[in-house]
């Protein structure tokens, strides 16, 4: 047997629990060594569960720690991991959620957890310094309108027609008797600036001005657009807002004016 | 990138444990005298963030090892080009004192199964890990070290010995070894053999770390015991009577304490050093090993 | 609400940033005083043992299509009307996808 066949018959059979152990193993006292083999079946799949608890510890809580595993379990055979680095893996879990049917009665799952992936995102991203709201006020008022933003490697915004913040927040707190308004949903900003990964619910209109603002448009177009959306859309609070999470990190001026 | 200042690069032959999130903030506030720390590669390849920054502020003060958890050396497909070159940027920003993987693969088609999966003793296998192997050591600029497994079936198609594999591979690429114990064990037990005749058989020059660790029992299908390793417990006694033989013959070496699962406080696991240390340390300098 | 009337200007653009400016003017770029603090450790952690293999985790079948799944839910969700209000909670048509991440990529500095 080419090791190629060999490879590809142990991995059949680790992935088929009903299988016997693979034709390619020696057994024992004329035993198949089922069991044997089973402690890779096992290894790969605790191991993997492991790793999605520690990083969807608030999707853990919410569902409970068996319902949470054997969810785990179909997702590790949906959606095997597809890079080395255990704290990539996930990536997928939120959308295998939302059409997961045991979990229909927790339509906001997947919401949580996509929150949950952007937090361990944010933790290992690129390093990038902000600068400081005053940076603004070196630069010409009259062309300000045309300033580009360049936001931290570490941003993820996420809206959500659920309230995904008060419950991300409720359950990490592990605060028990936490109320939480399920009728309104919630946009959220993931950062992490220093050394900590900060979330926080974003204001009304926040959420359209930071993606414009990500997607290449000028602070005067973001705001425009913010402003057409949002009725009394406050610009100087959002640039305070932005500026005080530590989530712009350069400017650049457009040469042309508004 | 910046380079901050550093300890020297060489890991001395003392015993060192393996670096959890867990025990940073002890570690930077006690400053323990412990001779190194080993790292899973895997979990210090993201771009930045807190891992970096605790591990540049250990690395200022300690020496390190980087061992590999995730590279696939024993696939039949090729490396993992960006693994190999997450690898040397982690291998330049630390300067580690040395570098391991196992003899295992864990990769297959797209898909990457987190176990350290078994190899056949074959000359395919060899042939196959051979190339690996000198594909990581030109990439690296650096000698590897490959680490013994632990493994719980054998293959029909073997036709050579775990050691004649390792010895092979060894003398093919230059690579040192990686002696594990608690490996030898669990191997030696599962499969039937003594596992004093196995590390009396094993290559020893070739050796430039050891590594011990917890192992869990569990039952055959022939109810025989199987042993697992498990990295959840402190070493067991055996394991360390197996290890002094190793050091008794070697003389000392850098010896590494593996607890990955139900981690201890930091205290515990400081204590299992020391202990290796105690075995350590009754060694004259002059027997010092130096891996070839 | 009348969009023409809200159009920012440079000139309003300007204004609100002097207002922000003038809000916030001591304030620091990021959050300061965590010198000692390199941040919470999160997981997703590579290790090179799994753990206590004597368990069944691996080996059982998985069905959550059928009948054979019998678990529900009963983590903190229960405290957000789940049970009492499930009438609620009818998978609506839209709703996957209804988060969007959305990250670019930035150049590096």
């Amino acid at each position: 047997m080419s090791l190629a066949e060999l490879q590809s018959g142990f991995i059949a059979s680790l992935r088929t629990p009903s299988a016997a152990a693979p034709e390619s193993l020696a057994a024992p006292a004329g035993m198949r060594p089922n069991r044997r083999f089973n402690v890779y079946r096992n290894n790969v799949v605790v191991s993997l569960i492991e790793a999605l608890r520690s990083s969807f510890p608030v999707v853990e809580r919410l569902v409970g720690e068996e319902f949470f595993k054997a969810t785990a379990r179909a997702y590790i055979d949906h959606e095997p991991p597809r890079s080395p680095l255990m704290f990539q893996y996930g990536e997928t879990f939120g959308s295998f959620l939302d059409a997961f049917p045991p979990a229909a009665s927790v339509p906001y799952l997947g919401d949580v957890a996509r929150l949950e992936f952007a937090r361990l995102t944010a933790y290992h991203a690129q390093d990038r310094a902000a600068i400081a709201l005053t940076h603004l006020s070196t630069l010409p008022p009259e062309q300000l309108g045309g300033a580009e933003f360049q936001l931290h490697p570490s941003l993820t915004l996420l809206t959500s027609r659920w309230p995904v913040f008060s419950l991300w927040a409720a359950s990490s707190e592990q605060q028990s008797a936490q109320d939480v308004n399920l009728d309104t949903g919630e946009d959220v900003i993931v950062i992490r600036p220093e050394y900590d990964v900060d979330v926080r619910c974003l204001p009304s209109g926040g959420y359209g001005f930071l993606r414009a603002l990500q997607g290449g448009a000028s602070l005067g177009e973001a705001a425009e657009q913010a402003t057409q959306t949002t009725e009394n859309f406050n610009l100087a609070h959002h640039l305070e807002g932005l500026f005080g999470l530590g989530a712009v990190c350069a400017v650049e001026l457009r040469n042309s004016k508004q | 990138m910046d380079t901050p200042a550093k300890t020297s690069s060489a890991v001395p032959p003392r015993a060192g444990v393996g670096l959890k999130a867990a025990h940073y903030t002890p570690i930077l506030e006690q400053h323990p005298d412990i001779g190194w720390f080993e790292i899973h590669a895997e979990n210090y390849m993201g771009a930045g963030g807190p891992p970096h920054r605790y591990l540049e502020a250990i690395r200022r003060d300690y020496p390190l090892s980087l061992h590999g958890v995730g590279l696939s050396i024993g696939a039949d497909k090729p490396l993992d080009q960006d693994h190999l070159i997450r690898l040397k940027r982690l291998n330049e920003r630390y300067q580690p004192g040395l570098f391991s993987e196992h003899l295992a693969w864990s990769t297959h088609d797209e898909f990457f199964f987190n176990d350290l999966l078994p190899v056949p003793y074959t000359q395919e296998a060899l042939a196959r890990c051979a190339d690996h192997i000198d594909q990581v050591q030109e990439t690296l600029g650096r000698q590897m070290l490959l680490e013994n497994p632990s493994t719980y079936v054998t293959f029909e198609d073997s036709s050579m010995s775990e050691i004649e594999f390792l010895r092979s591979l060894s003398e093919r690429t230059g690579c040192g070894l990686l002696l594990d114990v608690n490996n030898v064990f669990v191997s030696a037990t599962n499969h039937g053999y003594s596992p004093e005749d196995y590390l009396d058989a094993f290559p020893i020059e070739r050796v430039g770390e050891i590594h011990l660790g917890g192992h869990a029992r569990d039952q055959d299908d022939a109810g025989a015991p199987l042993l697992i390793d498990a990295h959840d417990r402190a070493v067991a006694d055996p394991v360390w009577m197996l290890y002094a033989r190793v050091i008794g013959r070697s003389g000392n070496l850098p010896t590494l304490i593996e607890w990955d699962n139900e981690l201890p406080s930091w205290q515990e696991l400081f204590a299992e050093a020391q202990a290796a240390d105690a075995i350590l340390l009754q060694d004259p300098p002059e027997q010092q090993h130096v891996a070839r | 609400m009348s969009a023409k009337t809200k159009v920012m200007t440079s000139t309003m653009v300007a204004g609100a940033v002097a207002v922000a400016l003038s809000a916030s003017i001591s304030a620091p770029a990021a959050a300061a005083g965590k010198e000692k603090c390199y941040g919470i450790s999160l997981a997703g952690q590579n290790d090179c043992a799994a753990g206590p293999g004597t368990t069944c985790a691996g080996t059982s079948t998985i069905d959550y299509q059928g009948n054979a799944w019998t678990l529900v839910p009963k983590g903190d969700c229960v405290k957000y009307g789940v049970e009492s209000q499930e009438a609620k909670f009818e998978l609506p048509g839209e709703r996957q996808g209804s988060l969007e991440a959305l990250k670019r990529d930035l150049p590096t500095g």
